[in-house]
């Protein structure tokens, strides 16, 4: 943890209010994201017991399985859920824009997509086990489930896909993007927990964060926010209401079941609502949309997919597929890493911090000064900025700034509070360099050791080119049906 | 080891489970967490009586399933965990004896059933024939800080030919052949608890002990199934852990020696078990030995909200986790932290730089926010 | 056995045969070399013998420094072997290579030279052309998606490395792959072993690089289940100091460890920021003194002056090393982190131990790898600076590791290696003197 960051949480404890660890947004909000609680049974992988979810605060749909283990009410349950999801991920495939690329054809990207938001990782991880278990389910056959419940599965699995993926913001788990905002005066651990987390951000009047936040954890004052539920309420509300849906099977008992969850749901529900009004009040990050954009693609890409009848996602990536991915990874989170230092002083505070970067005023310039000669003569200006920061910058080491993107820069020398600075990129061909190319004598400005540039990875074998040393071709992907489903005793 | 007896009081020691066993290696740097493991209290009613009672709790539907899924593997006579051994070790194993060593009738004590299942473990060490032993509920024992600790036993030893296999089965599900990986930690450092208490009680039996494999065999159900599947699980390294710190627990003898002679965390229970000790008393008994709390006790210690609430009012940073602790060197309290910051407090000598640090995070902080 | 010794050059040439016998026998050889086990030195042999067949060879080295060593020796092994090398086309051409190798930055634009040697990320880029051989250098420190972009352009290969350092890593969290047995970010030997069980794993047993005094220690600590020795025995290294010193606690150490070959210049226990400043200025002036003393090497190679360029700083971070840097050194000696430090060579290495001043362990500072790299380096003497307390830390270490089903578990364990590493150095212990 950076000095910067343990500080805000110094002073977090000192004052009973979180602290701002950044000052603009770095995640999309959308205009209407849609909120899913999920809960599931205790002791199961992904058996369903209840959800609450909808894009209307004032409006949630309670989805709940009166018996978690009968396999038909959770495929009931799946089905339903398909009929919230379904038409609000499918709604945004319809408006498209042209996108224009250099060197290649133009085409069609959905002006918007979904946005889930769950309240932590758990739920993201049951996101991606809810998906895993429906999306090789068949509408014919033994087992049949409803048409939607496989869609559901894949749309479920491409978003939690997309949560590993640095810098998406389709699947958000609300406790990760409230903690990459605030500082609390606990730890990352306790921050874990939603309740205790909106406590110490915004605490109720007349309270201080840190006394909120112990309220908060105690499950009787504040339900968990899922998917595990507490094992009070498992043994002495939900245990009983379940069993006496098992022993009569009627709407009133199956009513009980859901009058249970939903106490268990409501307090989270408005909690996540809360969570994503104050992460709205931060103004967005430059960064936001141009990543937003890339779901936005990814998005449209696997819209496009699934009409074509492709099929569902493997179980695992082969061996191209996950070199192929974890590349994408690392350079989405290269250039997370950078946009979010590029977009908010407070994010490249913590450079300056590890002397990674420095922030100062420039001293001296010598703004048309070439190398090379003839054809070969280059703009390479020079400047040196004074700053008062712990430089820890090699000589050659390439530099970005956020005031002028398009630029980088080569550290010449350092002495002492002195930089000085080459710029080698983002100069242009002419002669002289264009006003404001250039910073002026005075001018403040930052430079960080991170850069947005990009290299493309070289290419990847053919999956069915994959070489010996990765155990050959792989066997053809044919879908699998599900191991044949038993009963849950 | 009376001293450690006073310390408990006068309960019998909590006989240490093969999961409590597993836990010491938790947060090793505690002394307070070494004490009263090694004398064998009950964390949980000293939490629950000093007003802090422990955030842990089972739910009935987790109960229910590990025992279904449990049975199911072991119906039949292991019929199904037969099979799924068959096929994880690659081996025609034509039959095996099953024997269930918790079902000797009557109420036996730990002694008298560990004394069975030590007689049986002999009679499957002598033989050495293709045909497989499963013997469910063996009781072990392993010594703890100079207790004798009986195991809880929720596994199955597994013979054929030279070798035993410790066999354990959980309910959490191994999707795509991957599970949670607190989990699966969880599962080997158990399990490894049994491949030791087995090992030594080979070596008792004048067997070489690395007759006991170090490749536990984890059943679970796969996918989303009930069917079980079953996974060699490598616990050399969980051993080396249980190792060492079954070591250190007989050098908790140093730290008792250090304590208040007096001193007794004893709950003074009434004849229906009710604990009398005043709190107040207790509270100052349990204060007596120092806590390294982490909120990683959260999730691992019975004591943890009091260990907190003890840092809390402290002002130790210890409360923000490891990370921050690191981060501030080697500044313990939070006003201390906050005050060479802002440049209020002096640094003390080895503090200027962490002090310089902190200046210039407060400088760089107030320019930006 | 019989009862005569085979003398430890015999050893290892038992096996570089054997390795060579190999290559045509199998699609994959891989060597396992310990620190300074003479990696390169097969490596050029190796080299050698396929291009004797008159069949191309394709080397794949990590780092553009490793291939311009590569190819300087190549050079001077095989003076009459066409070599060439693919580079990026912002490569400068080090002065050391000039005139050795036909250097390019495509194919064509090499002639057609006997030996091609080139990074893999460069070797990435080349398209077509199928190679009967290859061998991969530093594969331990290869990921296997790497390897993954290469494996088609070659049909054999021979993979030389060192188990004992550092894994690579990724920026990004990989658990989506684990137990994959083509998991991106594990090791390429990783991943090709697992496929191939049945491929020849051969190991260099003879350290030419570790004296007598450290071999023991290293191979135990990090290499405990296949060991190795020294090539060189007890008393044929010696470290002496020209000038005389002033009894300092500097100088104590640097004695000690011209002596024993091991020096642990303890500092008082404290917990402490990483670049802590004592101990950044122990190290710096430790390096300074060493160079005072006028330090000799007497070697089989005979007797030189430890010169600054004979002289490592090691440190787990880049800010240590930065700091290090800021304190003051003698012009030429090297200061790097442990991922740098990787396959190089020096007479004495001077370290900062990864644990000194912490309160808490973490994985990345437990990692065998750092450690073995960072007290492999030397062929004289190794001074560590730490402050005192990282015995009680480790101590006091929860083991809460997690465990993901199917991948295999890594030995060995870092608590363990540091633990055998700081029970040697406790016997060459020197307290420091107060500083100023």
């Amino acid at each position: 943890m950076s000095t910067l960051a343990a500080l805000a949480r110094l002073r977090a404890l000192q004052t009973g209010r979180a602290q701002r660890l950044a000052t603009v947004r770095h995640c999309h909000l959308s205009e209407r994201p849609m909120v899913f609680i999920p809960l599931r049974l205790a002791g199961e992988a992904a058996a369903p017991l209840a959800a609450m979810a909808g894009t209307d605060p004032r409006h949630p749909r309670l989805l709940v399985v009166p018996q978690p283990r009968d396999r038909d009410l959770r495929f009931a349950f799946t089905a339903e859920l398909a009929e919230v999801i379904l038409p609000y991920v499918e709604g945004l495939q319809k408006a498209t824009e042209t996108v224009e690329r250099r060197g290649s054809e133009p085409y069609e990207r959905c002006v918007d997509a979904p946005q889930l938001i769950v309240p932590n990782r758990g739920s993201v991880a049951f996101v991606h086990m809810l998906g895993r278990s429906t999306r090789f389910r068949r509408a014919e056959g033994p087992y049949a489930v409803h048409p939607s419940v496989p869609v559901l599965g894949r749309w479920l699995t491409f978003l939690a896909q997309r949560a590993q993926y640095p810098g998406s913001a389709m699947l958000l788990a609300a406790t990760e993007a409230l903690s990459l905002h605030w500082a609390t005066g606990q730890s990352m651990l306790e921050d874990a927990n939603l309740a205790s987390l909106v406590s110490w951000i915004d605490p109720p009047p007349g309270m201080t964060g840190a006394a909120a936040a112990r309220e908060a954890e105690d499950p009787l004052l504040w339900t968990p926010a899922g998917p595990a539920t507490d094992p009070g309420f498992d043994t002495e509300v939900l245990a009983p209401a379940i069993r006496a849906y098992e022993d009569t099977l009627t709407e009133h008992a199956a009513a009980r079941v859901g009058e249970a969850v939903r106490s268990q749901l409501e307090p989270t529900w408005r909690l996540m609502w809360r969570a994503i009004g104050l992460l709205g009040a931060l103004p967005a990050g430059p960064g936001t949309a141009a990543r937003w954009e890339g779901d936005r693609a990814s998005f449209t890409n696997f819209a496009a997919q699934l009409a074509e009848g492709g099929p569902p996602q493997p179980k695992r990536d082969g061996a191209v597929g996950a070199a192929s991915r974890l590349a994408r990874m690392e350079r989405a989170q290269a250039s997370y890493d950078a946009q979010r230092a590029y977009d908010d002083p407070l994010v490249m505070a913590g450079y300056r911090l590890t002397g990674e970067a420095f922030t100062g005023t420039v001293l001296a310039t010598e703004p048309d000064r070439t190398e090379g000669e003839g054809r070969g003569r280059k703009l390479r200006p020079l400047l040196t900025v004074r700053t008062s920061d712990p430089v820890r910058l090699a000589p050659g080491t390439r530099l970005g700034t956020p005031e002028r993107r398009g630029q980088q820069a080569e550290v010449v020398e350092i002495a002492g509070e002195h930089v000085t600075l080459k710029i080698v990129k983002g100069m242009g061909r002419g002669r002289t360099a264009t006003p404001g190319a250039v910073p002026e004598v005075g001018e403040r400005v930052s430079y960080a050791s991170l850069t947005e540039e990009f290299q493309p990875p070289p290419g990847l074998p053919a999956p069915e080119d994959t070489p010996w040393t990765h155990g050959g071709p792989p066997v053809e992907y044919v879908p699998a049906d599900e191991e044949p489903e038993e009963e849950w005793s | 080891m009376d001293r450690l007896d006073r310390l408990r009081g006068a309960v019998p020691p909590r006989p240490h489970d093969a999961r409590a066993i597993a836990a010491l290696a938790a947060n090793p740097g505690c002394a307070r967490r070494a004490v009263l493991d090694a004398a064998g209290i009950d964390k949980d009613a000293t939490a629950t009586h000093l007003g802090f009672p422990a955030p842990f709790g089972q739910s009935p539907f987790a109960i229910t399933r590990g025992n279904a899924f449990e049975s199911l593997v072991k119906e039949s006579g292991c019929a199904e965990l037969l099979r799924l051994l068959r096929e994880i070790l690659g081996l025609p194993i034509p039959l095996a004896a099953y024997t269930d060593l918790g079902d000797i009738g009557g109420n036996p004590s730990a002694h008298l059933r560990h004394s069975h299942t030590r007689k049986l473990i002999e009679r499957a060490a002598c033989d050495r024939g293709d045909a497989g032993t499963l013997y469910d509920h063996p009781l072990l024992r392993l010594d703890i800080a100079g207790h004798t600790s009986y195991l809880e036993p929720d596994v199955v030893a597994f013979r054929l030919g030279e070798r035993f296999h410790i066999v354990e089965i959980k309910s959490f599900a191994i999707v795509d052949g991957q599970a949670e990986p607190e989990k699966v930690a969880a599962a080997a450092r158990q399990a490894a608890v049994y491949v030791l208490a087995l090992r030594n009680l080979m070596e008792e039996l004048g067997h070489d002990p690395r007759r006991v494999s170090h490749d536990v065999v984890l059943v679970c159900p796969e996918n989303f199934a009930n069917r079980p599947t079953a996974t060699l699980v490598d616990v050399r390294r969980e051993l080396a852990v249980l190792r060492r710190q079954l070591a250190r627990m007989t050098r908790v003898g140093a730290i008792v020696d250090a304590l208040e002679p007096d001193l007794t965390f004893d709950l003074a229970p009434d004849a229906d078990g009710v604990a009398t000790r005043p709190v107040t008393e207790l509270r100052e008994a349990v204060r007596g030995v120092d806590a390294r709390y982490a909120p990683d006790c959260l999730s691992t210690c019975d004591l943890c909200f009091f260990c907190r609430d003890e840092a809390a009012a402290g002002g130790s940073t210890d409360l923000l986790g490891r990370q921050v602790r690191d981060a501030l060197g080697g500044v313990a309290t939070v006003s201390e932290a906050l005050g060479l910051a802002d440049g209020s407090l002096t640094p003390a000598e080895g503090q200027e730089e962490i002090a310089r640090l902190l200046r210039l995070a407060d400088r760089i902080y107030a320019e930006v926010s | 056995m019989t009862g005569e010794a085979v003398s430890p050059a015999a050893e290892a040439a038992g096996v570089v045969d054997a390795v060579l016998a190999d290559l045509p026998r199998h699609r994959g050889v891989v060597v396992d070399s310990p620190p300074g086990a003479g990696k390169s030195t097969l490596v050029v042999r190796a080299a050698g013998h396929l291009a004797a067949t008159g069949e191309p060879l394709m080397i794949i080295a990590q780092t553009n420094e490793q291939v311009d060593d590569l190819i300087v020796r190549l050079a001077a092994e095989h003076p009459d072997l066409p070599i060439g090398r693919l580079s990026a086309a912002d490569y400068t051409v080090p002065h050391r290579i000039a005139g050795k190798a036909a250097i390019g930055t495509k194919l064509p634009d090499l002639g057609d030279p006997a030996v091609v040697v080139a990074t893999a990320d460069k070797w990435a880029w080349v398209g077509d052309r199928k190679w009967p051989w290859a061998i991969v250098d530093e594969a331990y420190q290869m990921r296997s998606d790497k390897l993954l972009r290469i494996a088609g352009l070659f049909e054999r290969a021979l993979f030389v490395g060192d188990p004992g350092q550092l894994d690579p890593f990724s920026i990004v969290d990989g658990d989506r792959w684990a137990g994959l047995s083509w998991d991106p970010l594990q090791s390429a030997v990783a991943v090709l072993l697992r496929h191939n069980p049945d491929l020849p794993v051969h190991r260099l047993p003879v350290s030419w690089r570790l004296p007598a005094s450290a071999a023991p220690v290293v191979s135990e600590a990090f290499y405990p289940f296949t060991g190795f020795k020294s090539g060189t025995g007890p008393g044929e290294r010696r470290l002496e100091f020209s000038a005389g010193g002033m009894r300092t606690a500097y100088d104590r150490a640097l004695e000690e460890a011209a002596e024993s070959g091991w020096a642990l210049y303890e500092l008082p226990s404290r917990h402490t920021v990483r670049t802590d400043a004592e101990a950044v200025q122990a190290v710096a002036v430790l390096a300074a003194r060493l160079l005072q003393r006028a330090p000799v090497a007497l070697s089989e190679r005979g007797e030189q002056p430890v010169s600054p360029d004979r002289i490592a700083i090691g440190a787990a971070h880049r800010d240590q090393v930065a700091a290090i840097q800021a304190a003051g050194l003698p012009e030429g000696v090297t200061v790097d982190t442990a991922n740098r430090l990787q396959g190089r060579e020096y007479d004495v290495t001077i370290i900062l131990h990864p644990l000194s001043g912490r309160r808490d362990a973490t994985a990345f500072h437990l990692e065998s790898g750092r450690l073995c790299v960072l007290t492999s380096r030397h062929r004289h003497a190794c001074v560590v600076v730490a402050r005192a307390g990282i015995p009680e830390l480790l101590d006091a270490h929860p083991s809460a590791d997690t465990v993901q089903l199917n991948v295999p578990v890594k030995f060995p364990d870092g608590w363990e290696a540091n633990q055998a590493v700081l029970a040697h150095l406790a016997k060459h212990s020197v307290q420091a003197a107060p500083l100023r």
